[in-house]
């Protein structure tokens, strides 16, 4: 199944998710198709504002530009997305990098679609990191 | 190669970071990104005292300490986030205190939209790359030899001729085309001056049609308009020496420019909308059917209180003028209500953005509107100081800025 993650940048989750036999939707994957077409040329993440325009569909034309930005990117992996798993208070390492608006926006997108999701917190020491990847491993072997 | 610092959010997001790169490289700039270790950013949070939820503006505050403790060699800081974030504005406006609070930098903020271009960040990068490429060339206090200034501004073009320090020739008129515009300006200065074009030594342009006059004339000096005009600005006034801040509030943009000894340090344009400019009053005396140069003298007359002004857009701020009109209120009220309308909107959206340091010098055609320096200075508590030929900064500064070249001076 295709599974969205928050972050959505998290390669731990994105390694748990395919480890566990789904597809990762993530944004590495949605920007490397951007980075990788030759019609493109803004970098450093080929975001257009032809793009930022498609976030009209996700949030109004008040909200702030980036924040269209970013769901321009998020809302298609959210629309096809059949499952989610969530990590609270992730620290950057974990890749947490982006605009906590959009991340409480993204949340509530997902939410929304009713799919099956998975919360956590990061874990504080080594036995809530067990914990962690085992609730991830239930849930995804649960959705086969 | 001038590197710019670049701290902010949103930008790769927002289609807007080859337009800033774009507008760095068109003016000799590069845009950098400070490094830092993940583990520097819980610390660099804490020094700066203020933790956004957001976690790229926790990285740009990182980065920013980064710069202000010397671990990043740059020359100047460009400050950017999202025009509508709240939490965004506020770490911008913080982080460009803290850095001109640690480092002698010179700064620029800027909030944008997915519309913002390079042209509209030109101005502001070639300011930044002025500043630190052209320090000695700004500490120059004195006009030498038989010089030029040409300011092609939106609304007018100006034209000042110098010779050792002193204003000879000077003439404006409304800007149409800008060649013959600028044409015309300098010969009828040139007339005042009872001087040949070819005698010039040295002309500079300034303006928005810079660059197409600078070719045509051979200018010596090629300006934005920030730095000739701050220079002019505290030449005109009298105050190379100490701090100043200089407003002014032009045709169709406003600049808010904190100076130290003569030099910029930091600066504020405003251009998202029309209602805090010379348009909005230009506007407004269309409305009340008279020229723009009785407005001033009818504004002094008035009583900004009685009309109430609920929008800063140039468009319903017409309209709440016009309804005030209608209810009864005298011509006096509306010209003494658009003016203090006016200087509202540059204490709330500009002076807010830059340190103000007294004296404030206000320059610029609007400067010659009496209620509009009367309206700053109810919003300031204190006059402003108006210089003589206000409305000659550009042309001033690009006279005496453009005498730095001549040879065996």
């Amino acid at each position: 199944m295709k599974v969205f993650i928050v972050p959505p940048n998290s390669l731990i989750l994105f390694d748990l998710v395919e480890r566990f036999g789904h597809k990762p939707l993530s944004i590495m994957g949605a920007l490397s198709e951007k980075v990788t077409s030759k019609e493109i040329e803004s970098p450093p993440l080929n975001v257009t504002v032809d793009d930022v325009k498609k976030g009209l569909k996700y949030a109004g034309i008040e909200v702030p530009s980036g924040i269209r930005g970013r769901l321009a990117i998020y809302g298609p992996l959210i629309d096809e997305a059949e499952a989610a798993i969530f990590m609270e208070d992730a620290p950057y390492m974990f890749g947490c990098v982006g605009c906590a608006r959009t991340n409480e926006m993204v949340k509530l997108l997902v939410r929304k679609r009713k799919i099956p999701l998975l919360e956590l917190d990061y874990p504080a020491n080594d036995e809530e990191a067990k914990a962690v990847v085992q609730k991830v491993k239930a849930f995804l072997e649960g959705l086969k | 190669m001038i590197k710019i610092a670049q701290l902010s959010c949103g930008t790769e997001y927002s289609g807007v970071q080859d337009e800033i790169e774009r507008a760095a490289g068109a003016v000799g700039g590069k845009m950098v990104y400070p490094d830092v270790d993940l583990e520097d950013i819980k610390s660099a949070i804490e020094k700066f005292g203020f933790n956004p939820v957001s976690p790229q503006l926790k990285l740009m505050i990182a980065r920013a300490v980064n710069v202000a403790e010397g671990h990043y060699d740059a020359d100047a800081v460009f400050i950017a986030s999202c025009f509508r974030c709240a939490e965004a504005a506020l770490v911008r406006t913080e982080l460009r205190k803290y850095i001109q609070e640690h480092t002698r930098l010179p700064v620029v903020t800027y909030s944008f939209t997915e519309r913002t271009k390079s042209a509209q960040m030109l101005t502001r990068m070639e300011a930044l790359v002025t500043i630190v490429e052209r320090k000695e060339l700004l500490a120059r206090e004195r006009q030498v030899g038989l010089t030029a200034g040409i300011d092609s501004g939106s609304s007018t073009t100006k034209a000042m001729i110098m010779r050792d320090n002193e204003i000879i020739g000077k003439f404006w008129l409304p800007t149409q085309d800008v060649f013959s515009s600028a044409d015309t300006a300098l010969e009828k200065a040139l007339a005042e001056a009872g001087v040949k074009r070819e005698q010039l030594e040295a002309i500079g342009t300034t303006g928005y049609g810079r660059f197409t006059l600078g070719k045509r004339f051979n200018a010596k000096l090629v300006q934005e308009e920030l730095t000739t005009n701050s220079k002019g600005a505290v030449w005109l006034a009298d105050r190379q020496k100490g701090e100043a801040t200089i407003i002014d509030i032009g045709g169709m943009d406003n600049k808010a420019i904190t100076v130290r000894d003569g030099i910029p340090d930091n600066f504020t344009m405003g251009g998202i909308c029309a209602g805090a400019s010379g348009r909005f009053l230009e506007m407004v005396a269309k409305r009340l059917h008279v020229e723009i140069t009785e407005l001033g003298q009818m504004a002094d007359k008035g009583d900004y209180k009685k009309v109430p002004m609920n929008s800063y857009c140039s468009v319903f701020g017409i309209q709440d003028l016009v309804t005030s009109l209608a209810a009864g209120n005298t011509m006096e009220d509306v010209a003494s209500a658009a003016c203090h309308s006016v200087a509202e909107q540059i204490f709330e959206q500009q002076l807010q953005e830059i340190e103000v340091r007294y004296p404030v010098i206000q320059v610029g055609g609007t400067s010659l509107i009496s209620g509009m320096v009367r309206a700053m200075e109810d919003t300031l508590g204190q006059r402003p100081i108006v210089p003589p030929h206000s409305q000659y900064i550009g042309a001033a500064g690009a006279a005496l800025l453009s005498s730095g070249f001549l040879e065996g001076h």
